[in-house]
């Protein structure tokens, strides 16, 4: 038990029941950073048509907000309403994005670089939302003005008081609007080139949701502006205390604080949460991950491991053995996970090679393929009861220690894309079991993001290596679990071995068979692929 | 599920998240200032005279200086802190020594503070020192304000206008 415990309990509760209301493609728990992403856009989009109309001046930039909202309500309030929405939203989705990646614990390791760069994120985001606040220019943007600059004078190192520039009237400049504005589309801009780092160690990532939920997001918005559209309060008057404020607390919640505590107590608290976060990464329990080696003589530079490695971990580089082949695999410790896909990716980590060591061309080193055949026999021959299944879990999903029935054998690899399709083929062609249960993490709570997708891609025969034909797919159960939902899968296990039991005894392999269905002396034969 | 019931689910999900959107960007409301009071606010940036007279310079002193470079005067940096007081109604609300800014001790004395007071009329005296004298003070104003609730009157002090400007008008 953590402290992240309850959270993720939490979290994997409301994304079984979201998966069962929006299915699981349009699961918006999985797509919280695409839909970051689409918020921002609604921003970007509703901000051009705001600034058409938008005019600099102490007075003219709450008249030209004006104007937006109550003589063109219609489309200027409903686009000032979507950028106000647009931006909440965008603070949402990005706090419970980061509550998720840290109750899933998916902060420390090679993601540190990711959950870094996600606090910078975070200050842009806030920032922009705040210069936006500024431009109405009513009592809101009065009380915001006047608090901000208190708050930085606090630190001294400004010659003049900031909070000097608004004393009275006669102390604002025009010119200062105009600084606002060139802020308010500047940091925004600069936000994106800080996302695009947020993201660059991460292969494909999903910067888009999925367009159902996209579209059902944008109804919202609209409804939203149309119900309760976005409305400034009584133009700013120096000459007059903020009284009382319909506040925005996604992104004003520090002034009332700083109200509360003071600004050097606030200033303090902002900066010990910014090191806590900034350090979480390498607090203890530290994580020590064993990454990825090449055996480059079984290495013949086909790419697949690059291909599918989901932190970009792994570069093709020009062969240095001499051997004829153009390029070959090199792991950068600093970026490997330790997942494994890798070696599922491998043509040559194939349990059928009876010639030479089973020595794929990249593998973990504490979870070798050798180590995998070895565990799978071990297993099968544990298996009492018929009929018999082999199950193939992830370390991430349902526990294998939970799985311990009759009938069953369980093997289990850090992530499900680990384990080579050829395995599969191995255990229905040597009769090592009647049936082979594939299971994982669920797509989009994913470890390593790709374990079941790229699973599925393999049994179906569009991501090499292939699944041979040959295998017969009623045998074959795939089916993804969270890590609560163990009594579905023992649901799943009895409902597929029931289904096993109906099924005509399978061909037992003969010695001659054998030599023929599965060629052991050929490298890397056993699963079908294409280079 | 039923697709019925998976289409009322996403719309409630929806609805949910509008509703947070929507009431988090207003509400609860926030009062930013005590509601029937008003604020009177003392803010100024004034430097305080040098704590060393200027003097002129020697011929030799001249000498010495490279010829772009020469002055008539050599003047030291640090200034003096600035005494301020404020009283109303014939009670001193706040009294403070106020050190020059800088690293050098050469800035400008400062002052940014807020004071919640009844709304009605005042009796405002502000004093301030910006010499070495031992006692008393070298600027002294005084103004009679009516201030109304939520009113917000600064008080400023510009040497170039005379003294203190009580919300922007020269006290006597």
């Amino acid at each position: 038990m953590t402290l992240r415990s309850p959270l993720l309990a939490a979290f994997q509760g409301l994304e079984v029941l979201l998966d069962r209301i929006f299915g699981h493609r349009w699961n918006p728990l999985y797509q919280l950073g695409a839909l970051g992403f689409f918020y921002y856009w609604v921003v970007a989009v509703t901000g051009i048509y705001i600034y058409i109309f938008f005019d600099t001046g102490t007075t003219e930039a709450y008249d030209s907000v004006e104007y937006l909202t109550n003589e063109q309500w219609y489309l200027g309030g409903v686009m000032r309403s979507l950028h106000r929405y647009g931006s909440d939203g965008m603070v949402l989705m990005m706090v419970v994005h980061m509550l998720r990646e840290w109750a899933y614990g998916r902060f420390k390791g090679p993601r540190w670089f990711t959950w870094i760069t996600g606090l910078p994120v975070a200050a842009f985001v806030v920032t922009a939302g705040i210069s936006g606040y500024w431009l109405v220019w009513d009592k809101l943007a009065q009380y915001v003005a006047i608090e901000t600059s208190e708050w930085f004078d606090w630190l001294g190192i400004f010659g003049e008081p900031i909070a000097r520039n608004f004393l009275s009237p006669s102390s604002l400049d025009d010119r200062l609007f105009t600084l606002l504005v060139f802020i308010h589309i500047v940091v925004p801009l600069l936000l994106l080139l800080v996302l695009w780092i947020h993201l660059i160690r991460i292969t494909k990532p999903q910067i888009n949701p999925n367009r159902g939920l996209a579209v059902g997001t944008f109804v919202m918005l609209i409804a939203l502006s149309l119900v309760e559209p976005a409305v400034s309060h009584a133009p700013a008057d120096l000459g007059a205390a903020a009284g009382e404020l319909r506040i925005d607390w996604y992104y004003l919640a520090i002034y009332p604080l700083i109200d509360e505590i003071g600004a050097g107590a606030a200033w303090g608290l902002v900066v010990c949460v910014t090191i806590i976060l900034g350090l979480l990464p390498w607090l203890p329990p530290r994580v020590r991950l064993q990454p990825a080696v090449v055996h480059l003589e079984s290495c013949n530079g086909c790419e697949r491991c690059a291909e599918d490695c989901p932190y970009e971990a792994i570069l093709m580089k020009p062969r240095s053995d001499g051997l004829p082949f153009k390029v070959e695999a090199v792991v950068d410790a600093e970026l490997c996970m330790a997942c494994g896909i890798c070696a599922g990716s491998c043509p040559t980590a194939t349990p059928f090679r009876r010639r030479s060591a089973l020595v794929p061309g990249i593998e973990l080193p504490d979870r070798s393929v050798a180590d995998l055949k070895e565990r799978l026999l071990a297993a099968a021959r544990g298996i009492e009861g018929a009929p018999r299944l082999l199950l193939f879990t992830c370390g991430h999903s349902v526990p294998a220690g939970s799985l311990s029935l009759e009938g069953v054998g369980v093997v289990a690899q850090p992530c499900i894309a680990g384990v080579p399709p050829s395995f599969v083929d191995y255990v229905l062609s040597q009769d090592l079991a009647e049936g082979v249960m594939v299971t994982g993490c669920r797509n989009g709570v994913c470890e390593y993001r790709f374990g079941p997708e790229w699973s599925e891609q393999r049994f179906a025969g569009a991501r090499d290596p292939h699944l041979r034909k040959r295998v017969p797919r009623e045998r074959l159960k795939v089916a993804w679990f969270a890590a609560g939902e163990t009594k579905a899968l023992l649901a799943e296990i009895a409902g597929f071995r029931e289904a096993l039991a109906a099924l005509p005894p399978p061909e037992k392999p003969t010695r001659a068979k054998q030599a023929t269905t599965a060629p052991p002396v050929v490298e890397g034969e056993g699963a079908e692929s294409h280079v | 599920m039923s697709r019925g019931l998976a289409y009322l689910g996403q719309a409630i999900v929806y609805g949910l998240v509008a509703l947070c959107l929507g009431a988090f960007a207003t509400w609860p409301s926030y009062r930013a200032f005590p509601d029937g009071k008003a604020e009177l606010l003392l803010a100024f940036s004034h430097n305080g005279q040098r704590k060393e007279e200027c003097r002129k310079l020697s011929r030799e002193e001249m000498a010495e200086i490279a010829a772009n470079m020469r002055r008539s005067e050599i003047c030291g940096r640090e200034r003096l802190p600035v005494a301020v007081e404020l009283e109303i109604s014939g009670e001193v609300i706040y009294r403070d020594l106020l050190q020059p800014t800088g690293l050098s001790s050469d800035g400008a004395s400062q002052v940014y503070q807020s004071f919640v007071v009844d709304p009605g009329s005042h009796e405002i005296v502000a004093r301030l020192r910006d010499s070495d004298r031992a006692e008393g003070f070298d600027e002294e104003s005084r103004a009679t304000v009516v201030l109304a609730a939520g009113q917000r009157l600064v008080i400023d002090f510009r040497a170039d206008m005379g003294g203190f400007l009580f919300g922007g008008e020269a006290g006597g």
